[in-house]
This record gives structure tokens, sequence and C-alpha cells, in this order.
């Protein structure tokens, strides 16, 4: 090995030993970055949430806390939303919150249950919007079989909230087939995800009209509990983790995951399913669909001998043909080293690190 | 993508890659320099030196963007910032680059209303909805993004927008390649010349870089096989003995550039007598400001800017980054002090410059992936 390679080798390590301690929280203000799912977001969790509110259950960092009572096994996760503009191709605030919410329960292998609402309203916000958003809310309440069984409202002055936010608790039952762990994965298995990737961010980016492009992109808002169904029902055996790729995409869900797991992944970028439309809009924008947020899209690791079968279930979950989930694909396998980085083997024939953001290119998707 | 699929074709690639490996004089290590920030970003992205034989290396140029900007001139663009009324516009990864006091992301933390824009048009529209205000485009870049600046100061001029002005850090390509050729610490055999650049300027201004230095040069698309097909170009040109500007970039560059993107350039900027860049210091007629001509369009003269110049941070070496002479991870801060989360130096910020694409791409020892 020449000195220039040895020094390297040495520089990554230093990095590699730097990325696996928990990040510290060391900023003086709080900025947008903190709120876009990259680095600086699990800084703030992870530096200065975690360690003043540790429980077991927080500390397992799944997407729902896991919470038994008198026997029962639930799951609770709670979420706002702030998304801008309020209606968006393919959505709205409303219809996000329930589905951001249930998936957040599906995520933990739990069976969306009762959902409870908290509406932050601005001042001189028009009935029209707030009667659409409601009825957006009961609707897709009524589509993932959930019941809202509480909720509060404030309203604050005009300019101290943009028209409408959006607060939820949900509570699942978790269902006994679930044995779901970001710790789980192990090297061979392989990563799976439930359908093409980046619709919900890039429609938002082109719905607020800062850019100038004619491209029709609807977001993939969806509930994911029928494919969590039916990978349950399929391949539950061999089901090791769950996430729903939101901010910060499907590249930040492989990070923690490989984080937490002490793995490395090989990522087939021709094998992910993207959109030609989102794949032109993130060329122009130089955003890596990788990094853009989901509002319908699961990521499963699944061991090797359940891949075939788990990729079946996803693929018939919402229908025979046609469904949601019809172009869930294989994109890549956990291998053992470098433990805790993401690679990505490109269509050009070359390898890249997949690594989280800072922050977004992209603030308040949801 | 059509037309675009094709020249990320890995079979296309690999047969590039041969045939780069017998044209490469058998002993010989040969350096390479991509001169812009693009090709460094399609380079890692697409791990574009995968596929190169170990003799042959790529060496990171000074043409990125952000990478340039000396720590003054983003503390005079927080100065603006923070004026009563003002709203500043910026390309996103300029809202990262930190000044002496820290970045326009906290300043606007703090107060200030900085905005991400995608062009200096998307400004315009801003200070058009905002009569009100007074509106900045923190304008950066080579001749690359020059004529879009030039041409929406014309605009705001036409259409009487007089809450609208431009912070102009407009940078020439010439002047830094010309410093780099001179310093006596970097041996180069070639350049990936700058395709964007070349769109406008043409690839005749390279022509210096044969005649004076004896050097190839190909100007080249960013596509990965366009990078490839252009290593091969200046190896056989090494190979004959040549030193010519060539352009493999000819479906889109024409050879003497863009004549009416140069008449608006001409009109609307002036050469600074000399403009401070990142790491390299002053260099002479490197830099734009606004003509005469527009001077009530330049920020710099509506506003009280503070332009002090601030010397760079000892620990940072994006200087010697951006001339090529160190690999980003030869920097003592690289990947410690200096990361993407709290960038030191530039380089670190855009996805365009040398330390972040390889932190961000790069960074992995190819023999330790293990099945």
């Amino acid at each position: 090995m020449s000195d220039t390679a040895a020094r390297e080798a040495r520089v990554l390590d230093i990095i590699e030993t730097a990325r696996g301690k928990r990040p510290k929280f060391r900023d003086e203000q709080i900025t947008m970055a903190h709120g876009a799912g990259g680095k600086a977001m699990g800084a703030l969790i992870e530096g200065l949430l975690l360690p003043a509110l540790t429980s077991p259950a927080l500390d397992a960092l799944g997407d729902a806390g896991l919470v038994g009572v008198g026997g029962a096994a639930l799951a609770l996760t709670t979420d706002s939303f702030v998304v801008k503009p309020i209606r968006f191709p393919g959505g709205s605030i409303g219809e996000l919150a329930v589905n951001g919410t249930v998936n957040d329960l599906a995520m933990a292998g739990a069976r969306p249950v009762a959902l409870t609402l908290s509406l932050i309203l601005e001042e001189g916000l028009s009935a029209e919007d707030l009667r659409a958003e409601v009825e957006a809310i009961a609707e897709a309440a009524r589509a993932a079989g959930v019941a809202v069984v509480a909720g509060d409202t404030k309203v604050v002055e005009r300019g101290h909230a943009d028209m409408m936010y959006i607060c939820t608790t949900g509570l699942g039952h978790v269902d006994p087939r679930a044995a779901l762990s970001p710790s789980a994965l192990r090297p061979g298995d392989r990563l799976i995800v439930s359908g093409p990737i980046g619709a919900h961010g890039t429609a938002i980016m082109l719905a607020r009209g800062e850019f100038d492009l004619d491209a029709t992109i609807v977001s993939d808002t969806r509930p994911l509990w029928p494919a969590v169904d039916a990978l349950l029902a399929r391949a539950g055996a061999g089901l090791r983790c769950l996430r729903d790729a939101t901010r910060g995409g499907v590249a930040s869900v492989l990070n923690e995951l490989a984080r937490a797991s002490g793995v490395a992944m090989l990522v087939q970028e021709a094998a992910v399913p993207v959109d030609p439309a989102v794949a032109g809009a993130a060329e122009l924008l130089g955003i890596d669909p990788m990094h853009v947020a989901n509002e319908g899209v699961l990521v499963a690791a699944v061991a090797p001998e359940w891949a075939d079968a788990a990729l079946a279930a996803l693929r018939g979950a919402d229908g025979p043909d046609g469904g949601a989930f019809a172009r869930a694909a294989e994109i890549g396998e956990v291998r053992t080293s470098p433990a805790g980085m993401v690679l990505v083997e490109t269509g050009f024939g070359g390898r890249r690190v997949l690594d989280q953001l800072v922050g977004d290119p992209l603030p308040r998707i949801c | 993508m059509r037309y675009v699929d094709e020249f990320r074709d890995a079979a296309l690639g690999r047969a590039l890659a041969g045939e780069i490996l017998g044209a490469v004089e058998p002993g010989r290590h040969v350096k390479v320099m991509e001169v812009c920030g693009g090709h460094t970003h399609s380079i890692y992205k697409y791990g574009v030196d995968d596929l190169l034989p170990e003799n042959v290396e790529l060496v990171h140029g000074p043409g990125c963007p952000v990478c340039v900007i000396p720590m003054g001139r983003v503390d005079d663009g927080i100065a603006i910032a923070r004026e009563p009324g003002v709203i500043l516009t910026c390309f996103g990864d300029m809202m990262r680059v930190p000044g002496s006091t820290g970045t326009l992301l906290e300043a606007k933390a703090q107060g200030a209303d900085v905005r991400m824009v995608y062009s200096p048009l998307d400004a315009l529209r801003i200070a058009k909805a905002n009569p009100d205000r007074e509106v900045v485009f923190f304008a950066i870049g080579f001749e690359t993004t020059a004529p879009s600046t030039a041409l929406t100061l014309k605009r705001a001029r036409a259409e009487g927008v007089t809450n609208f002005s431009c912070f102009c850090n407009h940078v020439t390509i010439v002047p830094p390649l010309r410093a780099l050729l001179d310093s006596p610490d970097l041996r180069l055999d070639g350049f990936i010349g700058p395709g964007h650049v070349c769109t406008v300027v043409g690839a005749r201004p390279l022509e210096f870089i044969c005649a004076d230095y004896s050097k190839p040069v190909v100007v080249s698309g960013f596509e990965p096989v366009d990078i490839l097909q252009s290593v091969l170009m200046i190896l056989r040109q090494l190979a004959d003995g040549r030193s010519a500007v060539e352009n493999q970039y000819r479906r889109v560059v024409p050879y003497e550039g863009n004549l009416r993107a140069l008449e608006v350039m001409a009109e609307v900027f002036a050469l600074r007598p000399h403009f401070e860049w990142r790491g390299l210091g002053f260099i002479s007629h490197s830099g734009l400001k606004l003509s005469d001509d527009y001077a009530e369009l330049d920020a710099e003269r509506r506003f009280a800017v503070p332009g002090v110049r601030v010397a760079d941070p000892k620990a940072c070496q994006c200087g010697e980054v951006l001339k090529g002479v160190i690999k980003p991870f030869e920097c003592k801060v690289f990947g410690s002090a200096c990361t993407p989360e709290r960038p030191i130096g530039t380089c670190m910020v855009s996805s365009e410059g040398a330390c972040a694409a390889y932190y961000n791409y790069g960074r992995f020892a190819r023999e330790r992936v293990v099945v």
C-alpha cells in the first residue's frame, strides 16, 4: 500500500469511528436543517432528546413505541404535519396526517386502531379550507380503518402559524406475527421497496410553484397497513424490519438500519424504481430521488429465502394487478463490511457511498 | 431518459475503460485535472474512477462556484441580508458556506430573510411580488451562470423593477487556470475542459494551455461516458506527443462559444482589477462586477457592505485542494473537524466541491467491500 493509500485508509477509519458514535447536538440555534430528516435532525434527536427522555421503547428509535398494557401489545406514535401548501396533487394535509400516523404504526407491525387529532389553526383560515381538510381526514380514516377518538382545537393569531398544522397520536395493536427490529438485519438479507420512490417530495416541490417545470407528479400518500398485512401473512417469519421512507428518503432509512445492525448494504441503483417524471425533475434540481421523501413507500429487510415470497406478497397486496404496490422491487442486499455504510452500485458500473444528507433541500414537506 | 441514458451506458463505459488501459503508457503515472466541479460531481456520483487503471489519476480542479467564495464575501452577503427590509436570495449551497461569524442559514434563523432560489429569475419574481422590500440576488458562478444573471438584470431594468439588485461574485475560469499552471508545486499532464463554461466562452480561450504550457485539453460533457472518452482523448494526445484543444462535447459546445451570451455579459459586467479566491488569494482580472451602466442594480453600491478581507481559517487546506495539490483526505482537518455537517472549508459544502463529493460519495476503501 502506498503512503497516500495508507493515509486514506487511516482517515476513512477515523470518519467511520466518528460516525459510529452517538451524534452530539452542538448547534446554537434551530435551523430548518433540524427538521429535515437528515444528519442535523439525527443529532437533535440522539444528542438532545434521547438522553433527556430515555426509556426502553424510545431508545429503540422505531417509528412507533411499543407499550404493553394488561397483556395487550400496543404501538403508540405521534406526528405533526406542517406541509406547505396544504393541498397538492394526490393529497392534502388532512389525508397526509392520517396516513402518516397509521404508517408509523404499521412499520411497528401494528394494525392501526385509533387516532387523536389536534388542530392548530391560523386566524383568518377560510372555513372552506378547514371543512375540506376535515372531510379529507374523515375519508382517509375510513380508508385506513381507524377511528378518530379524541381531539383538540387551538387558534393562533394571523402570522403565528401558516394556515393550519395538524398533530396526531396513533394507537395500534401489534400483530403477533411481527418480530421486527432495526438491529435484526444480517448479511445476505434482501432489501425491498414497495414501489416507485421520490414522488411525494417532488410533488410538493412542484406544487409550490417555485420551479417552472411542466410535469404532473402526484404524491404517493397512502396507508401502508395492507402491504404490511400481506407481508406478515406470506413472509412474516423472514421479515427483519420495516420502515416508511419519509423525510430523508430511502437513503436515510438504509443508513439508519445499517448503523443499527452494524452491517453494510449494497444497493443496485438500476433496480430502484423511479417514475420518469420524478427522475427528470430530480435530475434538473440536482437531487437524488433516494433522498426525497415518500409518504406511501416502505423499505423491508427480509431474510434471503423469504425475499421472493415478500415481493409476491407486496405486489398482490392492493389487488391482483395495477395495485399500489405492483412495482415493489428488490433493490439490494445486506453485506458485512464496511459496517454501517450503504454503498450503491451505479447503473454505470462504479460504486459510491449513499449517505444521509445534512438537511433536506425541501423543507416542510409533511 | 432519452438522449441521456446512452451516455450512462455501462457496456460503453467498460469498452472505453478497456481502450484507456491500452492507451496509457505502461509505467507512466498520468495526472489529468477535471477543471469543473460538475465533472468532479459526476466522477464520484457514477464511480467513474472505479473504471480507470491505477496509473491514471483524476485531479480535482478549481471550477466549483461555491468553493471559490472567500469568507469576506460571505460576511458581506450576511451584512446585506441583515439590512432592514432586505430579502437576500441565493442558491441552496451558498446558505451553508461559513463566513467569519456564521452562515446565511444561521442568519436566517436569527431573523434575516434569506431565501433559496434555483435561478436569478426566481429572485426577480420575488422582487416583483414584494415591491415594498429590497430583493438582492447573491450571484455566484463562472461564465456558465453569468449570462443568466446578466439577462435577469437586463429584464429587471426593462421592466422597471427598482427594488432588485445583484451582489455580484461571478468569476472567470482562465485566470485561475493560468495561476495554477504557473504554480511550481503542481504537475499535471492534461486537462478535462469545463463543458458548461465552454458552452458560453467556446473552446478558444483554453488554447493558451496548449500554446504556452504544452498540455492537452479536451472539452468534455458531464455524463460518465463523456468523461471516460475525454480521458481517452487526452491519453491519445499524450501518446502522440500532441497538445491541442479538442472538443468531446460537440453536441453542445460550439468552438466559438455563444456570441449572444458573451455580448450580454460584456454589456452588464465589467472585469474587476482583482478578486479574492478562497484558498488561492487575489487573482488579477478574475472577477466580474456590474458595469457602470448597470451600477444602479449593484447591491455593493446600494448597501453599505463591510468589504473586509477575512483570512481563510488556518487549518483549512481548501486552496491546496482547489489547486489539486492534495486529495481531500490529505487535508489535516478532513472528516474530523471539517465534515458536511460542520464544514470549515468551502470544498466541503457544495456537491461540486471535491471534499464534499469525496466525503459523500467516494469515502470507502474499495478492497474492503465484502459479500
